[in-house]
């Protein structure tokens, strides 16, 4: 309790709701992820972080950034498609389709309040069982990171309307788009064919930029000049009306929150844990086949799975000094410039700032909520600005979030390429989902699975040995094999 | 019944189809040669680095086989218009644009570019006024400006003008 006198100072409030919308705006713009954002920003609170009080304030506008830029990522995935974070490409899936059926506030709304659950969930994770939860991250070595890999893989894949041949070959090109550049274990250069540029590989926010990003803009082109999904509602009765439905996805919810909360910890990360609760979420749900046409429940899913994750990453950061996300290191990196040791010893010596965070996390999760949604209808609207205008500025921040990778032009010019792809794969019913988790997933799982079997010197069974492993593994296929298995059980009942 | 120019297929469904699975099995003909380069067998200590790559490549090819084949063999009755000239049209009105500001970029900076694409479209496809176009593709492009170059400091692309201008 102490620790919110300590946050709620005037001055503390305030860094608050700035950093908030600083954060949002770096969700929003593809290019400054949430980790470069925080990165850039670190600077700033050099100065800041003199005194006790000062490192109190620098750490709570930090991590306010960091929620804002987790609710920003949403905004640009549901208006327009392109997802302003990696974690935000499977709000895309319902999100997108919802806006253009004219429902881009409900969308929103949803997306919103969902990813506020998400982390309140796991910040309450955090202020009661923390350490109890970081010896679990210890456990972890390269068999359970495949099983977790191989286990948020299988949750998604399956039951797709597409035809089988293409899922599969839009998989499997995934996984070797994942594959080009160098091997994770050995080091040498794969698929680069002497292309310096390739050096690095595909990077995911490219692809993920030009094939859902410019593929939609170019899809929707074919209709004429202009964006659907204009006559979106633009009061605040429709953040209302949402929560009014919202009740009845609580056990996505909570399952979601589970799914995220495990993957931050574990470090898996928000993105694996969208897809993996999305996934979930489909297989589970009595409207499944309606997932991918704007089911508020594909919004919720997601969202809250993402917000969950990238809370519960800054657990085992705090606990342990062990970062379980790309941001959540980027403030260990604070954490450390400004003379702080995470660890054990953090919550006994500097009490003050470990609960002014937790309760930063609260509150800053309280007032991003309140400035998102106050905005809800504002950001409604901007998909009114005529195509003429809107379109080549998209095209323009595009072009930015593709620069930015890697500095360099060609993977600006693979967003383009990247997008004529995912026009083709859209219009012939090649899935983009199994594709894009292809390639997120890729390298990590290959590099885990490749280490598992030098520990093992190439038996295969290191994936049962312990309880751990052996059970998420086995999840992993239980959840593979759901379709068969609830026909199977339907079979039975029937006949 | 004559149909209007516009509505004429600018391509085939099986087209589409069969041209698209032709450059999988080339993309999986890439990665299996590069993969068998590389060495594809499963070693004592576990596998090689081209072995997955070299059996994806095997799955995407023949995946993709099964695609051609069908594709050749679609009836004629599914198979329309994959697109149409006048969507096409449009679409490369969009496409060919980007194509010419992406190459700008590295000769001009992206602000400048940026400023002649936004220019472009709503003066030629938007038809606004020249004090709006002016307006809002300057507009744009320097509050892109102070988001990236100034506050983020996140270093983008720039040209002569903005040598000129001292910029950097």
């Amino acid at each position: 309790m102490h620790g919110f006198s300590v946050v709620l100072t005037p001055t503390n409030l305030a860094l608050m709701f700035t950093g908030v919308v600083l954060g949002v705006v770096i969700g929003v713009l593809p290019g400054l992820g949430g980790a470069n954002g925080v990165a850039i920003l670190l600077p700033l609170t050099f100065s800041m972080a003199q005194t006790p009080e000062g490192q109190t304030s620098a750490i709570i506008l930090l991590s306010c950034i960091y929620w804002g830029a987790l609710f920003g990522g949403a905004i640009t995935s549901i208006l327009f498609n392109i997802p302003g974070e990696p974690w935000s490409v499977a709000t895309t899936f319902d999100g997108y389709p919802l806006a253009q059926k004219g429902q881009a506030g409900t969308a929103l709304t949803a997306a919103f309040t969902s990813s506020f659950v998400g982390a309140l969930v796991a910040v309450i994770l955090i202020t009661f069982i923390a350490p109890v939860i970081a010896n679990f991250a210890l456990a972890f070595g390269p068999p359970e990171f495949f099983s977790v890999y191989l286990l948020t893989f299988c949750a998604f894949v399956g039951m797709s309307k597409e035809p089988p041949y293409k899922t599969i070959a839009a998989m499997m090109t995934g996984f070797a788009l994942a594959a080009v550049g160098t091997d994770p274990v050995t080091g040498t250069l794969r698929l680069t064919y002497g292309f310096t540029h390739l050096l690095t590989g595909f990077d995911f926010l490219v692809a993920v930029i030009g094939l859902f990003g410019i593929g939609e803009i170019l899809l929707t082109l074919e209709e004429g000049l202009e964006f659907r999904g204009t006559r979106a509602k633009l009061n605040m009765r429709v953040v209302i009306e949402t929560w009014k439905e919202l009740p009845r996805y609580w056990l996505t919810s909570i399952r979601s929150s589970v799914v995220g909360c495990f993957m931050g910890i574990v470090p898996g990360g928000a993105t694996p844990a969208s897809f993996m609760a999305y996934g979930v979420a489909r297989r589970f749900s009595k409207d499944g086949d309606k997932f991918g046409t704007g089911q508020v429940e594909g919004i919720v899913a997601p969202e809250t799975a993402a917000h969950a994750a990238g809370t519960s990453a800054l657990l085992p950061m705090l606990t342990l000094g062990v970062p379980g996300s790309p941001t959540a290191a980027v403030l260990l990196g604070g954490l450390l410039i400004w003379g702080l040791q995470p660890g054990p010893l953090l919550f006994v010596e500097q009490k003050d700032f470990v609960w002014g965070l937790i309760a930063s996390m609260y509150l800053g999760n309280i007032a991003g909520l309140i400035v998102v949604l106050t905005c809800v209808p504002l950001f409604a609207a901007i998909l009114r600005i005529p195509f003429s205008v809107i379109a080549p500025i998209i095209i323009v921040i595009c072009s930015i979030g593709g620069y930015t990778v890697h500095n360099g032009l060609f993977d600006v010019w693979m967003v383009v390429v990247f997008g004529v792809l995912g026009y083709f794969f859209r219009k012939l019913q090649y899935p983009l989902a199994p594709l894009v988790l292809a390639i997120v997933l890729g390298d990590n799982a290959e590099a885990s699975f490749r280490q598992a079997m030098l520990f093992s010197q190439g038996n295969m069974a290191i994936f049962f040995e312990t309880p751990l492993v052996a059970s998420i593994t086995a999840l992993a296929f239980f959840l593979l094999f759901w379709p068969l298995i609830s026909l199977g059980i339907r079979k039975l009942r029937g006949g | 019944m004559p149909q209007q120019s516009a509505e004429r297929a600018a391509f085939s469904q099986r087209t589409a189809e069969i041209g698209i699975a032709l450059v999988f099995l080339l993309f999986a003909a890439l990665v299996i040669f590069d993969s068998v380069r590389q060495g594809a067998r499963w070693l004592e200590e576990g596998p090689q680095s081209g072995y997955f790559p070299f059996y994806l490549g095997v799955i995407i090819a023949l995946a993709s086989t099964v695609t051609l084949v069908r594709a050749l063999m679609m009836p004629a009755a599914r198979n329309k218009a994959f697109v149409q000239v006048g969507q096409l049209k449009l679409v490369l009105s969009v496409l060919v644009p980007s194509a010419v500001y992406v190459a700008l970029v590295g000769w001009i900076g992206i602000y400048v570019s940026a400023v002649l694409f936004v220019a472009v479209f709503m003066r030629w496809l938007g038809k606004y006024p020249w004090w709006k176009v002016a307006a809002v593709s300057v507009g744009h492009s320097v509050v892109l400006f102070c988001i990236f170059e100034i506050w983020f400091l996140v270093p983008l692309p720039k040209g002569p003008l903005e040598r000129l201008l001292g910029l950097g």
